[in-house]
Parts: C-alpha cells; sequence; structure tokens
C-alpha cells in the first residue's frame, strides 16, 4: 500500500482522538472529526494523511479517501498558512463582495485559488458561510470577518503576522 | 398581535451566554415541568401549540416526536445546525447568543422521548460557535443538566457536538445522519424514516435549532400562551435573517403573521440608499422569488408567503434592489446548486450544472433564443425526480426567475450582453 511508515499523530491529536471515539457507538463515525484533527496537525490531506487516518480508524483508506474528497472543507493540497475563504453567494454578492475579491487580488497580488508565493495566504472563493446580515463576510482560519469594506481589508491582513 | 419574544428576549443580557445568568431568567426551569408533564404532557402540549418545523420544511413537531415514542431502544436525537441555505443565519445567532436555551430543548427532548445520546451537527465552518456549544455543554454538566441521573430521574443524558465539514446536502436529514456515522453525505431513500432507522440504523428524531429552542417557553408556558404570539396555525415567532440591499440586515424576531413590508421597510430600516424594492426572496435561496406587488399583503407565515406561490423557508428573507441583473443573481444560486449536488442521482448531477451553464452562456451575451425554455424544461424534468430536494431546490429559483423577469433574460440574448453595469 505504500505506507509511510515515520508518518505518525502527535501525542496532542492522538489524546483528542481519544476522546472523539467515546462521543459514538461506532468507530467510523468518528472519521469527519478525526480528519479534522488530521487537518489541524498537518494542514492538508495528502495520501500519507489518509492512509494514517486508516489505520488509526482500522477502516479501508478509500473509505478515508471518499469521504475526504466528498467534504470541501478538506483541503486536498497545500494551502497557506491563512486560509482566506471568502463568501460568493447571493447576500454577499448583493453587499458588493466582487469588489472586495478584486482588492483581495490586488493587495495578496494573487488570483482567486491560489496561495503567496512566500506560502503565507491562500485566498479561496468559498459558497455561503450562514453570515448574510453581516455580508460581505470572509473566514481566515477559524476566524469570521464580517460587515467588510474593501478599506478594511489591508488592516486586517497587516493583523496577521 | 402579540409581540412577545420567546427566543431573544433575553439575548441582549450581559454574560446571558454564561449559565449562571441562564439561570437567572427562567433558565432551565422547562425541565421540571417537562417531569411534571410526563411524556404524553409534554407531545400534548407542543402539538396542541402547533409548533411548526423552524428548518424549512414546516412540519408539526409534536406530530414528529410522537413517531417515536414505540420504537424500539436506543433512541438518538440529532440536532440540525448545518445552516447552509443562503440568506439563512438564525442558528448561528441562537448558537452564539443563547446557546443555554437550545441545550434546554435537546433535555427536555431527550428526558421525553427517553434518549440518552444527542448529537448536534453544526457546519464545520462554525467553529467558534461549536466551540461555544461546547463550553456550554460542560456548564450544563456542572450543574447535573447533562450527565448522569437526570434531576433524579435515573436517566442519563450525553450531548456531543459533530462538526460537519462543508456540505450543503448535509442539512437534509437523512445525508446528516449519514454525516454523523462518518459516511459521505449522501441522501437516503426515504422509506424508512428517521424514526425508524436513523443514527446508527437506530430510531432518531431529527429537529432544527429553532425548533428545539422554542421548546422550554411552551412547556414552560403552556401551548395557549405559544398560540396567543402570531396567528392561527402559525403560533409563535420566527427568526426572521433580512439580508441583501436593506439598510439594517439582521436577525429580527417577529411574531407569526408580521407585515412583510413592515418588516422591510421598518424592522430592516428600508431598502439600501433608498434604492426601488425589485424582488424578494422571501425563506432562503431556493424559494420562489415574489415581485413587489406580490408581497404588499402578504404576512410573514408559513400559509400567508404559501398563498402567493412561495414559501417561509428557513426565514431567511433576501431583498433584492433595482438596477440588479437577475440573470446574473440567479447564475451565483446555480453554481451553488451544482457546486453542492452530491451525485448521488443522474437528474440533479447532470440538470443542475447545465442550467448553470446555460444561464452563464446568457448572461455572458452567448445565449440563443431558445435556451430560456431549454432551462424551464431540465427543471421539470429534475423536479420530483431525485431522492432529496436539492434539485428542486435548485429549480425553484430558476424557474421563478425566468417566469418573473423573463424580459432580462431575452434583453441578454437580443442585446448579446448584459443590459446592467453592476457587478452583483
Amino acid at each position: 500500500m505504500g505506507f509511510n511508515m515515520g508518518f505518525e499523530f502527535s501525542k496532542k491529536s492522538i489524546d483528542k482522538i481519544k476522546e472523539t471515539l467515546l462521543k459514538y457507538p461506532e468507530k467510523e463515525a468518528s472519521l469527519l472529526p478525526v480528519l479534522h484533527i488530521a487537518q489541524d496537525e498537518f494542514l492538508y490531506i495528502s495520501q500519507d494523511v489518509i492512509n494514517l487516518v486508516a489505520l488509526t480508524l482500522d477502516i479501508h483508506p478509500s473509505r478515508v479517501k471518499e469521504v475526504a474528497t466528498f467534504y470541501t472543507m478538506y483541503n486536498k493540497k497545500p494551502v497557506g498558512k491563512y486560509h482566506i475563504q471568502l463568501c460568493r453567494n447571493i447576500s454577499c454578492s448583493l453587499r458588493g463582495s466582487s469588489n472586495i475579491k478584486e482588492q483581495l487580488e490586488k493587495i495578496l497580488n494573487i488570483k482567486a485559488g491560489e496561495t503567496t508565493s512566500d506560502g503565507k495566504f491562500t485566498l479561496s472563493t468559498v459558497e455561503c458561510l450562514g453570515a448574510c446580515g453581516t455580508a460581505p463576510v470572509m473566514q481566515i482560519n477559524d476566524k469570521y470577518y464580517e460587515n467588510l469594506t474593501t478599506d478594511s481589508l489591508k488592516t486586517i491582513l497587516d493583523s496577521l503576522s | 398581535m402579540k409581540t412577545e419574544k420567546i427566543l431573544t428576549k433575553y439575548t441582549h443580557i450581559k454574560d446571558y451566554r454564561n449559565i449562571e445568568t441562564y439561570l437567572k431568567y427562567d433558565g432551565y426551569k422547562s425541565i421540571q415541568k417537562a417531569i411534571e408533564l410526563g411524556q404524553k404532557g409534554v407531545i400534548d402540549t407542543l402539538t396542541a401549540s402547533q409548533l411548526r418545523g423552524r428548518g424549512g420544511a414546516g412540519f408539526s413537531t409534536g406530530m414528529k416526536w410522537s413517531f417515536i415514542i414505540n420504537k424500539p431502544f436506543p433512541r438518538y436525537l440529532a440536532i440540525n445546525a448545518d445552516e447552509g441555505e443562503p440568506g439563512t443565519f438564525k442558528d448561528r445567532f441562537i448558537m452564539r447568543n443563547s446557546p443555554h436555551l437550545l441545550i434546554e430543548g435537546i433535555i427536555v427532548a431527550c428526558l421525553t422521548l427517553e434518549i440518552e445520546t444527542a448529537y448536534i451537527y453544526i457546519r464545520g465552518e462554525f467553529i467558534e460557535e461549536a466551540n461555544i456549544l461546547e463550553k456550554a455543554i460542560e456548564e450544563a454538566k456542572s450543574k447535573g443538566f447533562v450527565g448522569k441521573n437526570i434531576a433524579k430521574t435515573g436517566k442519563n443524558i450525553n450531548i456531543w457536538v459533530h462538526r460537519g465539514a462543508g456540505a450543503y446536502v448535509c442539512g437534509e436529514e437523512t445525508a446528516l445522519i449519514n454525516s454523523i456515522e462518518g459516511k459521505k453525505g449522501q441522501p437516503r431513500l426515504k422509506p424508512p424514516f428517521p424514526a425508524e432507522v436513523g443514527v446508527f440504523g437506530k430510531p432518531t428524531i431529527v429537529n432544527n435549532v429553532e425548533t428545539i429552542a422554542n421548546v422550554p417557553y411552551i412547556i414552560l408556558n403552556g401551548a395557549d400562551k405559544f398560540l396567543e404570539i402570531g396567528v392561527p396555525k402559525n403560533g409563535g415567532t420566527r427568526l426572521i435573517g433580512i439580508s441583501g440591499h436593506v439598510n439594517q440586515p439582521g436577525i429580527y424576531e417577529l411574531p407569526m403573521g408580521f407585515s412583510f413590508k413592515e418588516a422591510i421597510y421598518s424592522v430592516a430600516g428600508g431598502v439600501l440608499n433608498n434604492r426601488k424594492l425589485k424582488a424578494v426572496i422571501p425563506g432562503g435561496s431556493s424559494t420562489p422569488v415574489l415581485l413587489p406587488e406580490e408581497i404588499e399583503n402578504l404576512t410573514l407565515d408559513f400559509d400567508s408567503i404559501q398563498s402567493a406561490g412561495s414559501m417561509m423557508g428557513s426565514g431567511g428573507v433576501i431583498v433584492i434592489a433595482e438596477d440588479t441583473c437577475m440573470v446574473k443573481t440567479l447564475l451565483t444560486l446555480e453554481e451553488f446548486y451544482a457546486h453542492e449536488s452530491c451525485g448521488q442521482c443522474t437528474p440533479c448531477r447532470e440538470g443542475v450544472p447545465w442550467i448553470r451553464d446555460i444561464i452563464a452562456r446568457i448572461e455572458s451575451g452567448h445565449g440563443k433564443e431558445r435556451d430560456i425554455d431549454k432551462i424551464l424544461s431540465i427543471c421539470d424534468n429534475m423536479m420530483g425526480n431525485t431522492i432529496c430536494a436539492l434539485a428542486d431546490a435548485a429549480a425553484m429559483p430558476a424557474k421563478s426567475f425566468i417566469q418573473k423577469f423573463r424580459n432580462e433574460f431575452e434583453d441578454h440574448i437580443k442585446m448579446k450582453k448584459c443590459p446592467f453595469n453592476a457587478k452583483n
């Protein structure tokens, strides 16, 4: 199977996985949370991560892969230290998210879908983030940034080191 | 009309999110009341209150609960917090501002329906909200509301937060169940319904966050008090989320039967920059679009909006002002539905991207006259022909946008370009 044997979860992740397993009567049900834990540690779901998760939960790697590729939040390729996800859906678009996108592309000097050459920022557009009342909205890693204006973007990006 | 608030009465109070503050304002009082009423009493009260599901379908909650009472154990409760329908952001409001109200409702449901394990299925992006819920569950545990031997009943309750990972379709209850089980979030055929075969193959009740958050009030105050708010058959309030072209977008708790126009022009501060109103999507992006003259005498409740040929859905009102290109707006929606189709049923997997492509072609000025009817025919071939309602959710806006703004589609085709300069 080409397993990379040196590839393991940290002690912190293993503790989190043990806690997660207690929540479900079936081991397989931990797959989504364990993939989140894996992504937190390894930043994206590579084939090595898929194999590791499969070993951990005692399921076939193809089961892990079908789930990892079904859900959009699991990164299938490396992303920057800060993953900017800008909502492009209706309420944000009515409130000018396309201007926000252009401004972000200008500041970062990349197009949506790309990563800056220093690996710091990845810019993606995503579907509805469920915060339509404070549109336009973007999510950077775990945090939401709401009521965006083209003027506020530089301050937000500068605050991230 | 009585305008008492049920869900947001205390949310302005500092630290209402913390259990100590929550307890000072009737917090967790419905648990004792529910124990006194017993299973039959609670379900009868809910049925009498005519509480209808706040997720979108509007099904009677009392009736849903009654489906499980003769089913074998273990049973599960799954809370649908996968808020993903564009224009909908109400459950996030409850989870951020009043997490204990949700947990209290869950405990009443678990005690009544003899359920030991509840999963809150929250969309993966809501990381902050998931952390708020986990903290609130810990607090409830420390007070003995969650854990072993709840209120000396001998019953145990565990509440777990289960994060999704980015899939709109998981808001469909059987897809949600698959996703809890660690599978791809593809809907299942019904029957069997979740009340028979749900999470881990066991009887399961799936309720929306806002629905469950209404339960403590109804149990504590009785069905009549609930029905006094709102209009007949549409008791209580709704968290109306108003977004798009309004001056004050946000979440507003309004009694059912509240004037639609007043909600836009008074509550939400009117159309942005005094522009003229062009269209309103009344209940989340999948509900058929309405014209200004159609909402003239409408009220915000299930039956009134249905009488105009649309749906109250999730209560997400999207306001669209003049000078907005409706073809571009529809394209935004269909790009979303095409992205979110789970790929299981052919009409949806093939049909939704197909209508997206045709609309994109029209928008960019390359449309043909026959394209408009082609979209309508694809919609008719999708609707009702799939396992879940995602295909219908994609078809309803397409059909209603064309029906009500056909001239805009024709103008794009005739002029071979978008007649609007707007970027939206």
